[in-house]
Parts: C-alpha cells; structure tokens; sequence
C-alpha cells in the first residue's frame, strides 16, 4: 500500500498532507484559498488579522537578499477580523479544499478573546484552527513584544482557548527574550501545538542610494537563509517538551520537509518559496517527494518519520 | 539601482524617465517592474518602450507621495527597478485595436512596438481633457511595412478629438469595422466597457490589470482579483477569463487588503489606493 500522506497536527487536527500555506502568503481571498488547496495544501493559515484592519507600511515591504532569502516588512496589512470572518463565512457553503486555520494578532487577551468569539459566531465551523501570532518581528506592541513577554503568552492563549473550542496554536519566533519560555508559556496555558518558527528581525542597506530598503527600516528574514535555525528550534521543542510542533522557515523542496519531521514536525508551513519558479505547485512537488520518501524508506505514514531523528545523535 | 538618464515631460503631470537595463529593455508588452524612488516609496510600473540600445524607460503621472518621488527623479537620480514581472499580450496579427486610458497607454505601446509592420493598428486614447493627451504622436508613427496606424483621442470635456468617454468610441471602432484583436489597459471601468464590447462581438480581446502590489511575485496576496493573482497569472488576461472573474470592474482590494467597490464610471481615483488613478 502506497504511504499516507495525512497527518495529526495534534490530536483534533489531521490534515491531508503536511504541507501548510504559511501565514501572510497569499492570505486575504478565500478563492485563492481554495486554489491552494487544490495544489496540494493540506491546511491553509489566513494573514494574521487584527481586531481593526491595518494598511500596513508602504512600499518597500518586500525584497529579495543578495544571497538568497526575502526580506519583508508589510506591518501586518490585514482587513480586521470582522471582514475575514465574513469571508470565510461566505465562503463555507461551496467550500471545497483544505481546512483553513485563522491566523489572529495583537496585544492583549481581550483582544484575542473578541476576535476568536467573534470567528466562533460568524463561520466557527469552518476555522479548524486558531494560530496565534506571538512572533511577528516588525511591528510595535504585537507580535514578538507580546511572544517576549511569558505573562502575556499565558493571557493570551487561555483567552484564545477559553473563546473556542478548536485548536489552538502558538506562533513563536526569535525574539529578545529565551524562545522556550514562549513555547514553555503557551503550552502550560493549553496550547496544542507550536509553529516554528517566524521571519527573524533582519535588514538590508541599498549601497547606492546609501539606506535601508523598507520602508520600516527593519523587517524579517525568511527563506532557506533561515532553514537551520528553524529546523534547530523544532528539534529542541520536539527534544524538551514532545509537544507537537509545525515546522517553519525556508521550507522549499521535499528534503527540507522530510528535514523538519525528522526534528519532531508532524507538518510544514511554506512561505517564500511560493515566489519560486513553481509557484502553488511547490505543494504538490513537496508532497509527492515525502510519499517516494517514506516510500523507499518502508514508512506507511508520516507518523512513523516524526522525530525520529530527535533520538539519534 | 539605475541612473535615470533623460527624462522627457509628456504633460505637466506625465514624465518619461529613460535608464538602461537590459532586462528592462528586453521585457515583453505588458510586463511591469517595481521600482523604487529611494525615500519616496516603491510602486509598480508598466515598462515603457525606448528605442536606445539596451535602455527603457517609465512614464509616470505625479499623483501621491510614491509617484510623485519618481516623477521628481531627475537626469542622474537613482531608482531601484526589480523585474520583469507577470505575463504579457498575445500580440496577435492583423487588424489591431488599442484602447488605453492615462497611463495605460505605456504598456499599449510596448504592445505597439511589436506589432508587425503589415499590420493595420488603430489606437484610441482616452483622457479627461487636452492638457492630458501624451504618446499621441508616437502612436501615429508609420511603421516599416505596408500596414497603417491611426489615432484617435476623446477628451471627456471635448477639448481634444471626439468628446466623450473612450468606450464610446470603442463601442463604435468595433461596429463599423473587423478587428482581429483588441488590447486595453486604464481605470478598470473603461476595460470592463471594451471587454464587454469586443466579446459581445466575438473579437478576441485582452486587458492589463491594476492592484495594490508589494512583492510583484505571487507571495504576499495583496493583488488578488478573484482567485487570480494578478502579478504572477497576469497582469494580462484574456477578455472572458476576466468577464468570469467576480472582482473584475466591481472591487479591489485596499491597502488593507479588505475589499472595495469600484467607483463612478469615469474611473476617478479609489480612495486611498491609487488604483485606478492611472
Ligand atoms: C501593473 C501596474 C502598472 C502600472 N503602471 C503605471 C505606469 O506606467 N505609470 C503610472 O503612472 N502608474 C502606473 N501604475 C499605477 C501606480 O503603481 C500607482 O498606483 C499610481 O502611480 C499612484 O501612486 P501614488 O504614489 O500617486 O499614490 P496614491 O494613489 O496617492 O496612494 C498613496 C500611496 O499608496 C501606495 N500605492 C499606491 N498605488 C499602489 C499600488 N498599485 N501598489 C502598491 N502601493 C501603492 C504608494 O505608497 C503611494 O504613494 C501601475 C500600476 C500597476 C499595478
Ligand atoms: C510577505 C510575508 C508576510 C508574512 N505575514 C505573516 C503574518 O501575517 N503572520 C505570521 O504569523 N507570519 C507571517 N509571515 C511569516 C511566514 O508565515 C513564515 O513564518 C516565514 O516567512 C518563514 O517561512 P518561509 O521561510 O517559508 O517563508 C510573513 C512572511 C512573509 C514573507
Ligand atoms: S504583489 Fe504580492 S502576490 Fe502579487
């Protein structure tokens, strides 16, 4: 029998493959949702949305390093939660395609707690999961000023659990602070998983023109550069706490996914690498390089590839 | 970054820019790039033809903070340009039919630049008044073969050409002649109304779209039209993709990323968005 490409991202969600949208890729419009998923996506996370919608920073929000990797600093653009909830929920009739997971930003429990209430009432049926934003690296009083803070880590993640009873995720990042407290905070406060890792807080300076590129002067780093610091987060997550844990970072070929499950990730994210010469297609080339894998390798499924290199040394 | 090397006033709110690039100069009809006027901001630009070994060139209207940064670069000023992005026309063969309003005329005469020699091409320009009219001249240039080329402007206060909207004398162009294609590229209103006017006929027909763009390369969702992303899967698609299209000529999305409906019929500028200012 062929390896089964589902996977349980924690104990009330298995997805059809382990290959998520990332958060803010692609993230506003429910139809180009569903075309993701018929790529190839086994979940997709919506653009981290706060509870007013945000216009962002101007352009340049994005740009390619010398090098390789991207660099961006939208400052969290999103249409507020009440416009993606009514998406969403105009969407659900005809759903076809991948769970979709809301991705949820901002500075406070209360906050959190409004916004998941409010997804709850509109279209709760068709958010399979909650990701908490803890790590965007870019933005003043969101983000990883919240992720930095373990008290607030704590408020924010019961208040999330207490508003719905869907998985809750913890998006943790590189932040001034020890990331493990983060981890370490949210799944004491009844987490179900934890996505690593964010873009982390890098810049570029033009030679010529003799400043930063962005707009906000510093942004995130993502991309390949970012790979093994993302893959070395899982692993210590996966090594310290046997939580369950979604990898992210520079994921962009079927190597580098089979990478993150062997660190201990039951599934991956892919941001950047949809700006690739395959664009969408990236999800089912990755998931057609995981089946030959445990293919060859005599896995029925990705369970049995999870972590197991978290043992070995 | 590239030095802007000659810069030509077309109106006294519409300037071309010429740089050398080869990319740029080698980019097809309808590809954009994003170019960054450093302190001002970055936005989106049709790449504009110039007939100089290796060199192109942006035509800009000075509007808000971004696109009034560029129209102020002067000769020896630096500007970032990324790119080529998106796709490009189909140019097809025959008896062509170009419909551009303000600065969509810049891809329609990349567009024009590769049209054959035989081929017979009429270019209606649209604007709001005299004082707004560019590329006319150039558009009229005889080409090389045995194939014509005519201008016609509108002027909605009449003080230029046939007074009235663009679509009108589109609408027209294509009852009293065959056409083998129709290529348009303005406010999205006018291209709804020559789309719908050359599939109402069974001409095949084309249209450059415009969103707010921050990455140029299908990554950050914020041109999306539908399920189309319009950077990567356009910015050129065909007349009755985009007639199927639920956003086309009704909405588009804010900076936010939340969507907006299109305004009056004239295209005036969307608030806060730049779309459709062109
Ligand atoms: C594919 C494409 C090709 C284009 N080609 C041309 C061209 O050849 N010539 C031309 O003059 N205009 C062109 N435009 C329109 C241009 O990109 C701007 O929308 C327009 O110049 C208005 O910018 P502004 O600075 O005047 O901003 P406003 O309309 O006043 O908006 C304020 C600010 O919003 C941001 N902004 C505005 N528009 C956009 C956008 N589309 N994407 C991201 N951020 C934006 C900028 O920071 C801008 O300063 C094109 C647009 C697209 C999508
Ligand atoms: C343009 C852009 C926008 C992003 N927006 C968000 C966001 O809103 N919320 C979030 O949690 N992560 C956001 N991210 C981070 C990605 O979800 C991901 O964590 C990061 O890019 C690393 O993965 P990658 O290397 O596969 O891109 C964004 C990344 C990019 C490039
Ligand atoms: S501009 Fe970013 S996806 Fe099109």
């Amino acid at each position: 029998m062929a390896p089964s490409l589902s996977t349980e991202v924690c104990p009330s969600l298995t997805i059809g493959a382990p290959t998520m949208l990332a958060s803010g890729i692609l993230g506003i419009s429910a139809d180009v949702f569903a075309r993701v998923a018929e790529a190839g996506a086994g979940a997709v996370v919506t653009k981290s949305v706060s509870r007013e919608p945000r216009d962002g920073y101007q352009n340049p929000t994005v740009t390619g390093v010398r090098g390789g990797g991207w660099l961006n600093a939208v400052g969290l653009s999103n249409p507020g939660a009440g416009s993606m909830a009514g998406m969403l929920a105009a969407a659900a009739g005809g759903r076809r395609g991948a769970p979709v997971i809301v991705s949820l930003v901002g500075s406070a429990g209360p906050e959190f707690e409004q916004m998941a209430g409010l997804f709850e009432e509109e279209c709760g049926g068709a958010v399979a999961a909650y990701e908490l934003n803890l790590s965007c690296p870019h933005v003043a009083r969101v983000g990883l000023e919240v992720g930095d803070d373990p008290a607030l880590v704590r408020e924010v993640v019961r208040a999330t659990k207490g508003a719905t009873g869907a998985p809750v995720i913890a998006k943790v990042g590189l932040g001034s602070a020890r990331y493990m407290d983060t981890v370490e905070a949210a799944l004491a406060a009844g987490a179900d998983a934890i996505t690593a890792i964010n873009t982390v807080r890098a810049m570029s300076i033009d030679v010529a023109a003799m400043r930063p590129v962005l707009s906000n002067g510093i942004g995130g780093l993502s991309g390949p550069p970012i790979r093994p610091i993302a893959v070395r987060c899982v692993y210590e997550i996966a090594l310290q706490h046997g939580a369950p844990v979604i990898g992210c970072g520079g994921v962009s070929c079927w190597e580098d996914a089979v990478e993150f499950m062997l660190a201990g990730a039951s599934a991956v994210q892919v941001g950047s690498a949809v700006a690739g010469a395959g664009w969408v297609g990236v999800f089912s080339e990755i998931n057609a390089g995981v089946r030959r894998y445990m293919e060859d390798n005599g896995f029925s499924g990705v369970r049995e590839v999870v972590g197991l290199a978290v043992q070995r040394r | 970054m590239r030095a802007v090397e000659e810069v030509v006033q077309e109106t006294p709110t519409v300037r071309t820019l010429a740089f050398t690039d080869a990319a740029m100069h080698a980019a097809l009809p309808g590809q954009f790039a994003m170019v960054w006027a450093p302190g001002a901001g970055e936005l989106p630009m049709s790449v504009m033809v110039h007939r100089g070994e290796g060199k192109a060139a942006f035509t800009v209207r000075r509007h808000g903070p971004a696109s009034s940064g560029l129209f102020g670069t002067a000769v020896g000023g630096l500007i970032g340009v990324r790119g080529p992005y998106g796709n490009s026309f189909d140019v097809r063969r025959g008896r062509l039919l170009l419909v551009g309003g303000g600065t969509g005329m810049v891809p329609l005469m990349r567009l024009l630049s590769r049209a054959g020699g035989d081929d017979d091409v009429t270019v209606l320009i649209g604007a709001r008044t005299a004082g707004e009219v560019f590329f006319e001249e150039a558009a009229g240039r005889p080409p090389g073969g045995s194939g014509s080329r005519a201008v016609e402007v509108s002027t909605e206060d009449g003080s230029r050409g046939r007074k009235g909207l663009v679509t009108a004398a589109a609408e027209e162009a294509l009852g009293a002649g065959r056409f083998d294609a129709v290529y348009t590229c303005g406010p999205e209103l006018m291209m709804l109304g020559v789309v719908r006017a050359a599939t109402a006929r069974g001409v095949f027909v084309q249209a450059s779209l415009e969103r707010v763009m921050k990455c140029g390369v299908g990554m950050c969702g914020s041109c999306c039209a539908g399920a189309d992303i319009v950077c990567r899967d356009g910015t050129v698609f065909d007349g009755d993709h985009l007639l199927a299209n639920p956003d086309f000529g009704r909405s588009y999305r804010n900076k936010a990323g939340a969507p907006e409906a299109y305004g009056d019929a004239r295209g005036a500028p969307a608030p806060g968005a730049g779309i459709g200012s062109r």
